[in-house]
């Protein structure tokens, strides 16, 4: 089975794409099936089931989506194979531009949008400059030149990624997208992979729960903001 | 550039060389232009924080940066001047062949008509894709009677298709003399402040009512909008084919901007339903089914209408400017 990884900011067209894409696959009878990752509601698994697909959801809760991902990738990758899909693709939305759930040796797709700014592809982390495919979407409805500037942005921060302009509404590109997809090497074990790039880190006392304002309340895995000029409250 | 000289040149030599690497690292957090130490030294002296804006690990950081300087070089090397574009003809969606081969040169225009849902997408992007019997119509694409490079396919910077269309806005929050620097620096054009000045004349000759290099792009009308892309695209573009996707006949010189596109040597392609745009195409290829069905020249008879429909148009156009000028149409 060939596994491959989509991630995006939200709102991106992650799902639009994906599902031109399988729309296009399965024109070639290719089986495809999805898991989709998101953090505190999704009604996404039900558009994959209207339009055929099978789909698993996962919603990571108070969880960082990523570090879900990852700690639940394995057993997705078994459903995948249990049900003699050809493809699995595993959708996840990159709230925080920080983390990327790209695997070393899984085909890794990062989707974008032109709407987003040029100033985007900078500010997004390893989602988008580790990804082997960058998709940007939402060309249909800017000029040809921002087009070609959010692209060289995308170029400049990921060189070696291929960039494809993916219009998720009329599927223009997504055939082409499709080849690339299948073109995925098979996958039948995760065991001994790593990630492209350590997940954001964590463990504050916020993760454990506490709401309280206040230097007494932070503890562990904490770092200030610079802002200059203020003087450092004295200890 | 050799690989070992990448690595073990300092750093404020390497952009002086390739003044597009200091963008390149600074897109990365990292300022070098006066750094003397060379890549290795840099990465090994990063700070936590300045490790974590890389948003990649050192060694994935020296692979973007090869990949980075292999594109920029080849860029360098200039763009294949594409004289030729041949479609081999493929099959509709009912599987019939197709009985057409097009071939598509420079400073022509070429409509292309049929309903929507007809196939007009698929076909610009067999164009786009440089399809090599394999996307679903089976067409085949030679660039200069050749099989084409896999750059067409692959690279941002070897784009076959410009387009333009009605739909499309600008979102950048700059000015018009800014966006076209933006532009223009994205894409290392040399002599930048000459084509800005170019661009800009060129698109206020387009358009209706003129606007200045200071307006904010996102504030020009929707004709303004359209000149300043046709403008943009016949002077900086490195695309070949241009397509344009219907453009309305409002504040813009439509006639004039199709005429500047073939004199750049642009192959033009025209979606479109409107009689005086399509008449204005050499040929018309009628799409029906997914297929090309039909290519009509346009006949002597056509283009004697064509005058006629353009003095309707006229009249047209008059009408419009005397109800923006406040005044009645009792009398036409």
């Amino acid at each position: 089975m060939k596994f491959i990884t989509v991630s995006g900011p939200p709102s991106s067209g992650k799902t639009a794409v994906i599902l031109q894409v399988i729309k296009a696959m399965q024109q070639r009878n290719i089986n495809v099936g999805v898991v989709k990752f998101d953090c505190l509601a999704t009604d996404d698994d039900l558009l994959y089931a209207r339009h055929g697909i099978p789909v698993r959801k996962g919603l990571a809760g108070p969880l960082c989506p990523d570090h879900y991902f990852v700690s639940n990738v394995e057993e997705c990758l078994e459903w995948g194979l249990s049900q003699n899909f050809d493809v699995l693709i595993s959708e996840s939305a990159g709230l925080c531009n920080r983390c990327s759930p790209h695997i070393e040796g899984i085909t890794s797709v990062c989707v974008i949008d032109n709407l987003s700014g040029i100033g985007t592809p900078k500010k997004i982390g390893p989602m988008l400059k580790t990804a082997d495919v960058v998709v940007i979407t939402k060309g249909d409805i800017v000029s040809q030149a921002e087009r070609e500037v959010f692209a060289s942005r995308v170029v400049q921060v990921n060189p070696s990624a291929l960039t494809m302009h993916i219009n998720g509404i009329t599927g223009q590109g997504a055939y082409e997208l499709s080849t690339v997809f299948f073109a995925a090497p098979e996958t039948d074990t995760l065991q001994g992979l790593s990630l492209r790039y350590s997940m954001p880190a964590a463990l504050c006392s916020y993760c454990l729960g506490e709401k309280r304002i206040g230097k007494e309340y932070q503890m562990g895995n904490v770092r200030k903001i610079q802002l200059g000029g203020v003087e450092e409250p004295k200890k | 550039m050799k690989q070992a000289d990448l690595f073990t040149t300092p750093l404020n030599q390497l952009c002086a060389r390739m003044p597009e690497l200091i963008d390149f690292f600074a897109s990365f957090g990292l300022e070098v232009a006066r750094n003397e130490a060379d890549i290795d030294a840099l990465l090994a002296s990063l700070s936590a924080t300045q490790t974590e804006h890389l948003g990649m690990t050192p060694t994935q950081f020296r692979i973007a940066l090869q990949d980075y300087v292999a594109g920029v070089e080849a860029l360098d090397m200039g763009q294949d001047r594409v004289h030729s574009i041949r479609i081999l003809p493929g099959r509709d969606k009912s599987g019939h062949a197709e009985e057409f081969e097009l071939e598509l040169v420079p400073g022509q225009i070429v409509s292309i008509v049929g309903p929507t849902g007809s196939g007009k997408s698929r076909l610009l992007a067999d164009i786009e894709w440089v399809a090599q019997g394999d996307t679903p119509t089976g067409r085949r694409i030679l660039l200069n009677n050749a099989q084409p490079d896999a750059k067409w396919r692959f690279s941002t910077r070897h784009k076959l298709v410009a387009q333009l269309s009605q739909n499309m806005n600008f979102v950048m929050d700059l000015t018009v003399e800014e966006f076209i620097r933006v532009h223009g620096e994205s894409r290392f054009v040399p002599e930048l402040e000459q084509k800005i000045k170019q661009v800009l004349d060129l698109a206020n000759s387009l358009a209706g009512e003129p606007f200045a290099a200071t307006t904010q792009i996102t504030a020009l009308s929707g004709g303004q909008s359209r000149a300043l892309m046709i403008a943009d695209i016949a002077i900086l573009s490195q695309s070949p084919v241009v397509l344009i996707d219907e453009i309305e006949n409002a504040g813009i010189e439509r006639k004039k901007a199709l005429e500047l596109l073939v004199q750049k040597e642009k192959i033009v392609l025209i979606a479109t339903h409107d009689p005086i745009l399509a008449l204005l195409g050499e040929k018309r290829l009628v799409i029906s089914n997914g297929g090309i069905k039909k290519v009509i020249t346009t006949s002597a008879a056509e283009r004697a209408n064509l005058v006629e429909l353009e003095r309707m148009d006229r009249v047209l156009m008059q009408l419009r400017q005397r109800i923006r000028n406040g005044e009645t149409l009792e009398q036409l």
